[in-house]
């Protein structure tokens, strides 16, 4: 496991901060444009190129997928865009995409296209973060997306906690994925196949296993048996 | 801080002249009556100090030279429409008191990546000037300039009265300059940040506020996108009794909002922040009394914010509707049903903005509730030119019935008709901006199949008092033809995919006598619609011409004839192009002073006429040494 060390960059070199704490979507942020003349503003990029902790989750089968997901992919766009047009600053571009796939999650997620964005917690991270669940197809390729969201957290994190307890959360395999469903109910991730599990996830939380207690009985059959 | 809301002033405000000290001899005995040129001066430096347009200033500057001279000694707010246009050096010896100052940078098109990003504006000279002659400065306003960190460290340093900082669509500095304003600036009472790229730098920056009260009156941070200390926020909150306005960022929560709210009762203006639950909520726990909240804020008028909204949390809004002036739901993703609720209460909204999810519908909602509207803007949720337009002429329309008073529109669409523009143009004879956007490019009245000629025509016919302008969709030169022979008091122009020949140009420049600013982009006009406006750019703030049909040749020719200009040349990529082909971008302007020197990457063109105030600069070109000289302009008129 290997733990990355956060440099200073230089801002003036730099537009973007490795360990970004941002309530955006990953990966949502390059214009689709004939011509990127400026690199700021909203060039910031998602969690993607922060260092590669894996988080172990317990159950799970740890691959070592060295494969990055570029999460940057914007659906191609039908008609090749010019550049600054229509006239809408980047800011609320930005804005708009994650506000849009909002009221998708909302409406229609897992039938028509579009895509299915959900809430991610960790407990201990500060903030949370947005999955879209259409862009894996298997429980694996979602655990390697959160592992890679939540390292820049962990990161992070080494101002909150000190560094014996970041190397126990790397060790310990005591974090546990868990979902609330479309009944309200906090299901252990895994149970079902992949996509009545997108249909039905409303948000995804990263527990701590300690309060993975109190989850469905099923669901804790299930964990008793992989642990 | 938008020029078309400017009205013009005459002379200083009733307000202001019971203070007068009157201008009186006095009742002495030996009363010797001094000269009439020290009357006259004695009353024009008294006159003077009531003053405050920036118009009547540079009318009485220019009558004589006492009156020039006096001008300049009490004039104490300065507006630099162009960063370029003067140099600081050539400002600070003229005027001396100066305790405001406003100064714009970037031409907008650069908020649409049209420019590149190292292309300039930057405030430091500004800075370097100031900071020497201008000690006891209070205010300063910047739009599109590159501020760094330092620029703050040193503006704290240099003004230590510095009582407002408001940078709008600014970029280069991050939250190590808004701390260190937050630790020196100790008067400081406005500081806002509106629309700038501000880097994450990872520093508590509102912890560093002092820890005595404040005199905050304003604090603005909407667009800093990085997480706030926000106990620190609500110890700063609690202990600015001041605090008038209050925009918070998207880091904020609604129940961190609720805890503002409850200690600032006080509020007028309040940016919401996210508006949703960015927390982890443990299972059954009550939500605080948001409704309460908004309740307790009586004085209340603008609402904004609602960067990550749950429709849900819309209804807490109710108490305060009836008292709205301005609300912005611009990043609220909400529909016409979920509006509706919100915007029957809201009758005497003057500004509102939205995004065009609220569909044609919403805006029906609109327009029957919000008879003294002034301001309308709707974004596109989707800004994509093939993209799904939930509104269309229809809200437009409806707008238009419902609202007679409306001054201002911005309308972003993907379908229109001339009939509904031209009923606008009859229904809101007040309009003085009018903005439409409609995202396909060139695309016709969709459903008769006709340009958008008529319909514009139809505004600049009508609409007696427009000065703002911004056209699209499918139009020809018939369209221009319009707009120079009725558009007499325009000041701003905003045109691309438009036109079919210089013909459209030419109208504009020949028709317009009080055209400022001029934009246009991917439009077919040539070198000679250029030379059309050689009597006219004097006059001008600045002219933007991109993926147009002007030649290299061209740029240099109005060059050489009017020295008191500075074109400026930029190329998208590294060839050298011939000089009858199109140049990518041409941006003029005049300028009182040499041509910068801080153009990114300048390549050197000999002129070929000494006074030539031409230069160009390509990207990715090594730097090489400047040698151009000018003959300097004659006129002493401050640009405005």
């Amino acid at each position: 496991m290997e733990v990355g060390v956060m440099k200073m960059v230089n801002k003036e070199k730099l537009n973007l901060k490795e360990t970004e704490l941002r309530l955006g979507l990953p990966g949502n942020d390059e214009e689709i444009m004939g011509k990127n003349l400026t690199l700021n503003s909203n060039g910031k990029r998602g969690y993607t190129e922060t260092v590669g902790l894996k988080l172990n989750f317990s159950g799970m089968d740890q691959t070592d997928d060295q494969k990055e997901k570029n999460l940057h992919k914007e659906k191609t766009p039908a008609k090749a865009q010019v550049v600054g047009w229509p006239p809408v600053r980047s800011f609320r571009k930005n804005i708009m995409a994650v506000q849009k796939n909002e009221s998708e999650e909302t409406t229609d997620k897992a039938g028509m296209g579009g895509a299915a964005y959900v809430k991610v917690s960790m407990d201990g991270a500060p903030y949370l973060r947005k999955v879209d669940l259409k862009k894996y197809t298997t429980y694996q390729e979602l655990f390697d997306a959160l592992g890679k969201m939540f390292s820049s957290f962990t990161i992070g994190m080494m101002d909150f906690m000190n560094e014996s307890k970041l190397i126990d959360l790397l060790n310990d395999s005591d974090y546990v994925p868990t979902y609330e469903d479309k009944d309200g109910d906090w299901m252990l991730v895994g149970d079902v196949p992949w996509k009545m599990f997108v249909e039905s996830c409303k948000r995804l939380r990263i527990m701590k296993g300690t309060e993975a207690i109190g989850l469905a009985p099923r669901a804790m059959e299930k964990c008793k048996n992989q642990s | 801080m938008s020029e078309d809301e400017e009205l013009p002033d005459l002379v200083g405000g009733s307000t202001r002249s019971s203070n007068s000290t009157a201008v009186s001899g006095g009742g002495d005995q030996n009363y010797v009556s001094p000269s009439p040129d020290q009357v006259l001066e004695n009353v024009i430096e008294n006159v003077l100090y009531f003053l405050t347009s920036r118009h009547d200033r540079n009318a009485a500057s220019l009558v004589c030279k006492s009156w020039y001279h006096a001008e300049a000694l009490t004039r104490s707010e300065l507006f630099i429409g162009n960063c370029y246009s003067v140099s600081p050096c050539r400002v600070t010896n003229r005027f001396k008191l100066i305790k405001a100052i406003a100064i714009k940078g970037k031409p907008r098109f650069s908020d649409f990546s049209l420019l590149p990003p190292d292309w300039g504006a930057h405030f430091a000279p500004w800075l370097r000037a100031m900071a020497v002659s201008y000690r006891a400065l209070e205010k300063v306003y910047l739009k599109r300039m590159c501020v760094s960190d330092e620029d703050l460290a040193i503006a704290a340093h240099s003004f230590p009265i510095l009582k407002e900082l408001v940078l709008v669509c600014c970029e280069g500095f991050g939250t190590d300059g808004l701390a260190i304003v937050a630790r020196e600036c100790r008067h400081i009472r406005v500081l806002e940040l509106v629309d700038s790229d501000i880097t994450d730098d990872e520093v508590d920056w509102i912890s560093c506020f002092p820890d005595d009260v404040t005199c905050l009156e304003s604090l603005i941070f909407d667009c800093v996108e990085s997480p706030i200390n926000f106990e620190a926020l609500e110890r700063l909150v609690a202990r600015s009794p001041s605090l008038k306005k209050l925009r918070l960022n998207s880091y904020i929560s609604i129940r961190q909002l609720y805890c503002l709210m409850i200690r600032a009762p006080q509020l007028t203006h309040l940016g919401t922040g996210s508006f949703s639950t960015l927390e982890i909520v443990a299972q059954g726990e009550q939500e605080p009394d948001y409704i309460s909240a908004f309740a307790a804020c009586k004085s209340l008028i603008c609402l904004s914010g609602f960067k990550d909204i749950n429709p849900e949390y819309l209804s807490a809004i109710y108490p305060v509707c009836g008292n709205l002036t301005s609300l912005n739901l611009s990043y609220a993703n909400i529909s016409a049903e979920q509006l509706k609720p919100v915007i029957c209460q809201c009758h005497k909204l003057q500004t509102f903005w939205a995004l065009d999810s609220v569909s044609d519908e919403g805006l029906q909602a609109v327009s029957a509730a919000c008879k003294d509207l002034r301001e309308l803007r709707v974004f596109p949720v989707e800004a994509l030119e093939d993209a799904e337009g939930p509104v269309s002429e229809v809200g437009l329309l409806a707008i238009s019935e419902g609202c007679r008073k409306l001054q201002s529109i911005l309308y972003f669409c993907q379908r229109m008709t001339n009939a509904a523009v031209v009923a606008m143009s009859k229904n809101c004879p007040d309009l003085v901006v009018f903005r439409l956007c409609i995202m396909g490019r060139h695309r016709p009245d969709h459903v008769t199949g006709e340009p958008m000629d008529e319909g514009f025509g139809a505004i600049v016919k009508n609409c007696k008092k427009l000065t703002r302008l911004a056209v699209s969709g499918l139009l020809t030169d018939r369209a221009f033809n319009y707009i120079g022979q009725y558009g007499k008091l325009l000041r701003t122009l905003s045109v691309a995919f438009a036109g079919n020949t210089d013909l459209g140009l030419k109208y504009l420049l020949e028709g317009c006598p009080k055209l400022l600013k001029l934009e246009i982009r991917d439009s077919p006009f040539g070198d000679s619609a250029l030379f059309a406006g050689l009597h006219h750019y004097y006059n001008m703030r600045f002219m933007w011409l991109s993926s147009c049909k002007v030649t290299r040749h061209g740029c240099e020719e109005v060059a050489r004839q009017l020295p008191g200009l500075v074109v400026e040349v930029i190329a998208l990529n590294e060839e050298d192009k011939e000089t009858n082909e199109y140049v990518d971008t041409m941006y003029l302007y005049r300028s009182l002073d040499r041509p910068r020197a801080d153009a990114p990457r300048m390549m050197v063109r000999p002129p070929l006429i000494v006074g030539k105030a031409l230069y160009k600069y390509k990207a990715g070109l090594p730097l090489a040494g400047l040698k151009i000289s000018r003959s300097p302009c004659g006129s002493m008129y401050l640009s405005s």
